[in-house]
Order: structure tokens, then sequence, then C-alpha cells
């Protein structure tokens, strides 16, 4: 099926992912999951202050009140998205191993502070891999 | 005793899109495992080859994580609500 994501709202993610390079940056992705249609970003704050050139993580009290919030406004999960900078746009095996199935996940690649390329994955039911998915831009 | 566990939209595939399933168990283990025994497809997802729950994965009973009360031998009583909540990490 893909992505589909609000032209805007990639903008967002874009400028989050150079904002914070070249740290990861970390975010939601909302709107419907039926259509997987992203309206709505919410960025959020990488808690790995260890490592955050090549780590990200969001506790599960912090997820929790966010996407309640996004409920209230009748938004659903769609996903997540994060940066790799200086480092491709594909998931790694710790991605892998952290994802959630059923959920779309947008990796940003930014190289010295550019986008360099963003591309969607999923994770596949048996866990074993990620799955490339298309990005629509739709409006 | 009958124990309700909510359920996040990422696993909801796994419980024909129920948000909540109503389990018996005295402990927090065996609700969990009266959930994946009713829902194979979740047994995965939740926990990891040892058994043990997935680091993403985190169950709260009356807002406190059950890693730091008793983990699976957390005793419930009836009428209690366990609330499965993700985290979300990754990274290069």
């Amino acid at each position: 099926m893909g992505l589909n994501i609000h032209p805007a709202e990639l903008g967002r993610v874009h400028a989050h992912a150079v904002e914070g390079y070249p740290h990861e940056v970390v975010g939601i992705l909302a709107g419907d999951r039926a259509t997987n249609t992203v309206t709505h970003v919410v960025s959020l704050v990488n808690e790995r202050a260890d490592s955050p050139q090549n780590r990200y993580a969001v506790g599960a009290m912090v997820l929790w009140k966010a996407e309640q919030k996004l409920d209230a406004e009748g938004l659903e999960v769609v996903g997540y998205y994060h940066s790799h900078p200086d480092h491709p746009a594909r998931y790694s095996d710790f991605d892998r191993d952290h994802a959630l199935p059923n959920m779309s996940y947008v990796i940003t690649s930014v190289v010295g502070g550019s986008i360099a390329d963003t591309r969607s994955w999923r994770l596949r039911d048996d866990r074993a891999a990620m799955d490339e998915e298309p990005i629509h831009e739709e409006s | 005793m009958a124990i309700s566990i909510a359920i996040p939209a990422a696993l909801r595939a796994y419980t024909d899109g129920k948000a909540s399933v109503t389990v018996h168990g005295e402990t927090a283990g065996q609700a969990l495992d009266a959930l994946t025994t009713g829902y194979p497809g979740l047994a995965k997802h939740l926990r990891d080859a040892d058994g043990k729950l997935r680091s993403f994965v985190n169950v709260y009973l009356n807002e406190d994580d059950i890693r730091f009360l008793q983990k699976d031998a957390t005793p419930l009583k009836e009428g209690d609500t366990l609330i499965i909540v993700p985290s979300i990490a990754g990274g290069r």
C-alpha cells in the first residue's frame, strides 16, 4: 500500500532531522491507519542523551501521553520517524529488534547536515526483516 | 479472576482489532500468558526467544511498570487493568 504523507508534514520531518543533526531525532507519524496516511507529525525528545548520534529512545509514558493527546484529536498513530545522521536511510538490526509490527518506520538520512534520502519500512510478521514501502507525497 | 488488558494500536491486528481483552489470571505473567494463548500471533511481539518481555514492551498496572513491581509475579486482583504500552527505540 505504501505510506501517504502530506508534503508539508514530510517537510516537518526533514526540518526536524536537519535541526537535530548530528544527533538522531524522533517523532510520531499520525493520521489515518486504514489508508496509511500521515496528516500530522509530532516531534519528540530523544531520551538517549548518552549516545544521541546513533541511538534514539522515547519512554513508554511520554509516548502514551502523546498518543492519548492524538487520540483525543481523532488521530491515529500510523508510525514513527527517526533520522540517521551520516548514515543511509536503511533500517539497522537494532531498529528491527525494537520495531513494532503494523507501523511505518520512516528513516531520514542526513549527510553533512542536509537531507540525503528518506525511506519507509515495515516490520515483517516474523520479525526477521523489514520491507521497504513506497512513500507517496499527497496533499 | 477477570483482568482487562489494554492493547496498543500496533498489536490490535493480532486481537481481531480489539482495544481491550478480558482474560483470567492471578498474576501479571498468567494474564499475559492467557492473552497470548487466546491470541497466539501476539506472542513473538511481546516476548523474546527466552520468554522475557521485549525491551519496548512495557506492562503497566495502575500506572506502575510491572518491571518495578514483581514482574511476571506481580499479583492481580479482580477488575485490575493491565496496559501494554510500547516505547520506541532504534538507531543506526
